[in-house]
């Protein structure tokens, strides 16, 4: 039916990856541009899934698995889309390629550990360093190094540098710190946008303390401070002095349906913050969690959770808006602020660690995709449903497993544009 | 058969500095005598590619062995066409994890070799499972979700046939007065669209309604289903009856534990399927052949009767938030009772304390309802006012925008609050609520009372499928209520295959996200008749084309295979052999696992192959002290978790062999006893982990694994051994950092124990 049309699809994130292996298992073709170095995009650096607590690794792994398998998706990291033109069953995609400055047969960072240069690790947001050679993470897609050639050309001169790209050679790894991005031009059928999301910025959130209080966190980093291969090898630790969290606070709403920030709900983080809860519970029994929220918003099936989560008498709610964040700047302490909806009281509390459940911002707010007749609504999010096929947060925020059916739903708009043309 | 075989070791990634590839080698040319044998680093690269190809040509290889890094990497550049490739794993699970130049590292790699050389010479020639198959799709269902089902499928350029038991399509759709669209500003609502759907349902020349009808039966298999589509009438009474006594019964048996297969055939009565002649079929029907089912039957309101306290029943201008979308439709809003004009409603939820989970089947829609309902109020009556009492506002996305939207209406006041009851006022009813935001208790009066009522899945107490399958005739539940079954990654994946779910009757969603759903489960109704029609195997081994086989001869109708598989696979013969039904199989091979006669194999696995493997390392005597261990392990997450401790370069014991199953519950006992009796001194299964949040992605096959080992203690004691030399662990794909402490420990139990007695028989 489908012949072999291409379904481009942008965004290697798990809707990405959903629209092209679905696609390609009907039998489209279909490439797949992700500009980061690895696919999984959000995902990969979720330390677990809501409402079930299982690693998110576990899912992608299997579709991992599929793309391995499946000579019919092609894909592209470090790619971005630079320019689409015409219409469903004829486009024209321009991609532009960076280099990743090193060759290897699939290394892995335990076999570059001498590179003499560090950059901040944005797979963990910053948390820690990481060698400017390295695997982005251990289950990364492709296994493949990626190199800073920035960071690389400062330390080029010295004897170290000159020393690791020799045991470098010695591993059958390559660097090249003068590779050039290349440009590369492609037709397909149809395209689908899946570029996804970036948590709220939240600096942007001046009363919430982030970036002033040592101990305020947001929702996303938290993610990786409970990761395994995170920061902290899944010690969840306050960032001032590495000890245990023993009572923390999860702020809800930090952003999101607030008409100065983000005016809509990003939908999935009350139910981020209950599998935080649990899961820094199953890491330190003695630990206390207390949600601050307006509305707990545990829709459809995830109700069973909620009621679970509520059963435990250490994870403590509270129907109030935190307005205010600070420390006390000798025990690092956090100090929370805001009213107590059901009460009417003032609240003011004290926590060692404070995260914040920031909302869900589409990328195409800030990113607009590079082609004509696409229209957004106030929000950034793509409303136009003819012609390029925009899924997952793209169009709305939507939790994991929704992104999956959107995405599927994208791969048979995406097979239509290929028949009857 | 007898392959021509080629060995390529990789020599690269400190491969050939830390094992002796000479020795290696020599496995391969003496022991097994391969055809070819060759070191080298970095066969994944082209030149070195090239010599593989040459080789295969010249030398007339069937098999190639890429003895180096894992299996999950250079998928595609080791792919040779027809030839068989398989990977022996040196790179994470040998140098990686062990240390070098070391002897039990040399063998762990030369088993590791042995392995898979025996595993290749075990592949046999099969031509894939092929028949004629059918590429139209059944759709069940007329709703919005049914409609946008077959719409997208037709657009894709199938045929669909659409099953609507009402005189009409759209569903409830039909009813609603005002629905959300999902578009910007976010602060309206609007007419339904469903007539335009209707319109182009019925227009579209690729689909066929059936109004007025139900699906009677379906019997055979992805790709060749037999529908048999009947006019609505009493008979759905009946059968809902007989399917409900089915359930019954099986629930009882499960209840008394018995697992045994010995069921008397009459508690069967809709589920038997076997090879008898047709049924008569006396009554007017049509009968359609499919290769895909899409389920999209919907839902109906919760009974709210039982919540007496809410005056439902009792009073007449009570009434659900159903029932007030039908008033609502009327224009200007009447008292049900009297008929006059409504001023005042407070829109409250059915929750009861008493019902496990109050809103199982209402949250997601129940707070945008009640909000839509009060405009439908304050649009028509300026004096009007609405009170919506909640216990969570919840609006998600960008349907916050409508709750600020009414948030800023005067005409409209909301609290959390739950009703306590509702009774009759001077001037109409009275309300009394707890747990508001303006103190524990109040009581309000107003005109009319919406109850919020949640949405049961259509399939709930029904008979919609009507499978003639030998496991019963619905799609079994998941612990949710719902009949997905693999909730979160591969939401459209249930337990039987080519059936596949959308709309309510998935969980309760609000129009757009029904017509989201729909047009996913239209692409893997594709994708199935497609795949089906190349021989392949869907999700979540798509493009398998390898298949069980049976060698019924031997089968002692035992009903395992039958029972165990997760997707029910198996029907039955007259004679109590199994029939297997090829397009439903998923490849998990449980079924290889469960049959105590072995007669269960694949071309490229089977109980032979595997066994062969685990009789074909070497075990040294009992006096060298170097024990020998048997990991099965699932190649879904535990073999990667593998994978992951090479590459963080964690290191366990060396004694121990991991050999990867399709999923845990493949592993047959009597590779356990294969073992024993070669004298390895413990067995361990590491698989996913099982329960209500299972993360098998054959549902149940951890679990069934588990079962199977609490029952090994006889083969044990036949072979008068220790129990604890057989463990089973469920490991999580993160958790990779407790594989060597798993190992050890386990090696730490072995120590405690003499060798086994067996070594050297």
């Amino acid at each position: 039916m489908a012949g072999d049309k291409t379904v481009l699809v942008v965004g290697g994130g798990i809707s990405g990856i959903t629209a092209a292996l679905e696609a390609a298992e009907a039998g489209c073709k279909a490439i797949l541009v992700e500009k980061e170095p690895y696919l999984g995009g959000r995902v990969a650096r979720m330390n677990k899934y809501f409402p079930k607590l299982c690693p998110p690794n576990c899912g992608l792994e299997i579709n991992f698995r599929r793309l391995r398998k499946n000579p019919d998706v092609t894909v592209y990291t470090l790619a971005t889309v630079e320019s689409i033109t015409g219409a469903p069953g004829a486009y024209t995609a321009t991609i532009k390629i960076s280099p990743r400055y090193v060759r290897d047969h699939t290394a892995t960072s335990k076999c570059v550990e001498d590179c003499p240069a560090e950059i901040p690790n944005d797979f963990n947001y910053g948390m820690d360093k990481v060698h400017a050679v390295r695997l982005p993470y251990e289950m990364a897609y492709p296994m493949s190094l990626v190199a800073d050639a920035q960071a690389l050309k400062k330390v080029e001169g010295t004897a170290e540098y000159k020393a690791f790209v020799e045991s470098c050679k010695a591993k059958g790894i390559e660097l090249d710190l003068d590779a050039q991005p290349e440009t590369i031009e492609v037709k397909a059928s149809s395209v689908v946008w899946a570029t996804g999301w970036r948590p709220y910025d939240p600096t942007k959130l001046d009363k919430l303390g982030f970036g002033t209080c040592a101990n305020v966190i947001t929702n996303v980093m938290m993610e990786r401070l409970a990761a395994a291969n995170g920061p902290t090898k899944g010690e969840i630790v306050r960032p001032s002095d590495g000890k245990k969290v023993n009572n923390v606070a999860f702020v809800q709403c930090a952003g999101s349906r607030d008409r100065n920030h983000l005016p809509y709900c990003s939908s999935i983080c009350c139910l981020a913050s209950l599998k935080q809860a649990v899961y820094v519970r199953e890491y330190n029994p003695d630990a206390r969690a207390h949600i601050f929220y307006i509305d707990l918003r545990a829709y459809g099936r995830f109700e069973f959770f909620y009621e679970k989560v509520r059963e435990d008498e250490n994870i403590l709610f509270t129907k109030g808006k935190i307005v205010n964040i600070t420390e006390d700047p000798k025990t690092k302490d956090v100090i929370l602020e805001g009213e107590d909806i059901l009460s009417g009281e003032k609240i003011r509390r004290t926590f060692d660690m404070a995260v914040l459940a920031t909302g869900m911002q589409p990328n195409t707010s800030i990113e607009k995709i590079p082609a004509a007749g696409v229209s957004y609504d106030e929000f950034g999010f793509v409303i136009s449903d003819q012609g390029i096929h925009a899924t997952g947060v793209t169009k709305r925020p939507m939790d994991v497993g929704t992104c999956m059916q959107d995405a599927t739903g994208a791969a048979v708009k995406a097979l239509q544009d290929t028949v009857g043309r | 058969m007898d392959h021509k075989i080629g060995v390529y070791i990789d020599t690269g990634y400190g491969i050939g500095e830390a094992l002796d590839i000479e020795a290696l080698s020599a496995v391969a040319t003496g022991e097994f005598k391969v055809a070819v044998c060759k070191a080298e680093p970095y066969w994944n690269e082209p030149e070195k590619l090239a010599i593989i190809r040459n080789d295969i040509a010249n030398e007339s290889l069937t098999a190639v062995i890429i003895a180096g890094p894992s299996p999950r990497v250079f998928q595609q550049e080791f792919s040779f066409g027809e030839v068989i490739t398989e990977r022996v794993n040196l790179r994470e699970h040998v140098v990686w994890s062990h240390p070098a130049n070391d002897e039990d590292t040399q063998m762990l790699a030369e088993d590791y070799l042995r392995m898979g050389i025996i595993k290749t010479s075990k592949y046999v020639d099969r031509e894939p499972f092929m028949e004629e198959t059918d590429k139209s799709i059944l759709v069940i269902g007329g709703g919005v979700t049914g409609m946008t089902a077959a719409l997208e499928a037709a657009k894709a350029g199938y045929q669909v046939y659409l099953v609507e038991k009402e005189p009409r399509l759209g569903g409830w759709a039909n009813s609603f007065h005002k629905v959300f669209t999902g578009q910007p500003p976010y602060d309206e609502i609007k007419d339904s669209p469903i007539q335009e759907k209707i319109k182009a349902v019925n227009d579209h020349d690729k689909i066929k309604v059936f109004t007025g009808n139900r699906v009677f039966s379906i019997s055979g298999a992805p790709g060749m289903f037999d529908v048999i589509i009947r006019p609505d009438g009493p008979w759905i009474e009946k059968l809902v009856k007989e399917q409900n006594e089915w359930l019954a019964a099986k629930k009882a048996k499960e209840a008394a534990g018995g697992e045994e297969a010995e069921t008397p055939k009459t508690a069967e009565p809709a589920a038997a399927a076997e090879e008898e002649p047709p049924e008569e079929i006396d009554f007017a029907h049509e009968t359609v052949r499919v290769g895909a089912i899409i389920l999209a039957a919907g839902w109906r309101p919760e009974d709210v009767s039982n919540r007496k306290n809410l005056g439902y029943g009792q009073y007449p201008d009570v009434v659900t938030s159903v029932e007030f979308e039908e008033i609502a439709t009327k224009g200007k809003i009447s008292r049900p009772s009297d008929g006059k004009p409504v001023n005042s409603i407070a829109f409250v939820e059915a929750i009861d304390d008493e019902v496990k989970h109050p809103l199982q089947y209402a949250s997601s829609v129940g707070s945008l309802v009640a909000l839509k309902q009060a405009h439908y109020l304050r649009s028509t009556n300026p004096e009007g006012k609405a009170f919506i009492f909640y216990e969570n506002m919840r609006t998600p996305g960008q349907y916050e925008k409508f709750y600020q939207t009414m948030q800023d209406d005067p005409g409209v006041f909301m609290s959390r609050g739950v009703p306590v009851a509702v009774g009759n006022g001077t001037a109409g009813l009275t309300v009394e609520l707890k747990d508001t935001l303006l103190g524990e208790q109040m009581k309000i009066g107003v005109d009319m009372v919406v109850i919020s009522t949640g949405m049961v899945p259509a399939t709930k107490d029904s008979a919609i499928l009507n499978l003639k399958y030998r496991q019963g005739p619905f799609l079994p539940e998941n612990p949710y209520g719902f009949t997905d079954s693999h909730f979160i990654c591969f939401p459209y994946e249930t337990q039987r295959t080519g059936i596949y779910v959308a709309g309510c009757v998935r969980m309760p969603l609000d129009f757009q996200s029904c017509e989201l759903d729909a047009a996913g489960a239209a692409l893997k109704a594709i994708q199935c008749v497609e795949l089906v029609a190349q021989g392949k195997a869907v999700h979540p081994r798509a493009g398998d084309q390898s298949y069980p086989e049976l060698m019924i001869t031997r089968c002692t109708q035992c009903k395992r295979c039958t029972e165990e598989c997760p997707f029910g696979m198996y029907d039955e013969k007259p004679d109590g052999t199994p029939l297997p039904n090829p397009t439903r199989c998923r490849r998990c091979a449980i079924c290889m696992g469960s049959c105590p006669e072995r007669i269960i194999s694949f071309r490229d696995h089977s109980v032979d192959m595997i066994g062969s493997m685990v009789k074909g390392m070497h075990v040294p005597d009992e006096y060298s002290e170097k024990p020998r261990v048997v990991v099965f392990v699932c190649e879904n997450d535990a073999y990667p978790a593998v994978d992951m401790a090479g590459i963080n370069r964690l290191q366990y014991s060396s004694f121990v062999r991991f050999i990867p199953l399709r999923c845990l519950g493949n592993i047959n006992m009597v590779w356990i006893a294969d073992a024993l009796s070669k004298g390895i001194d413990g067995i361990m299964l590491i698989g996913c982990k099982y329960g209500d949040d299972y993360q098998c992605h054959f549902v149940k096959g951890s679990e069934l694994a588990q079962y199977r080992m609490s029952k090994i203690s006889e083969t044990l004691q036949r072979l008068v051994l220790e129990s604890e030399r057989i463990e089973v662990h469920q490991l999580s794909i993160d958790e990779y950092h407790r594989i060597p402490e798993i190992v050890d420990a386990f090696m730490e139990t072995l120590s405690g124990f003499d060798p086994n007695p067996y070594k050297g028989f």
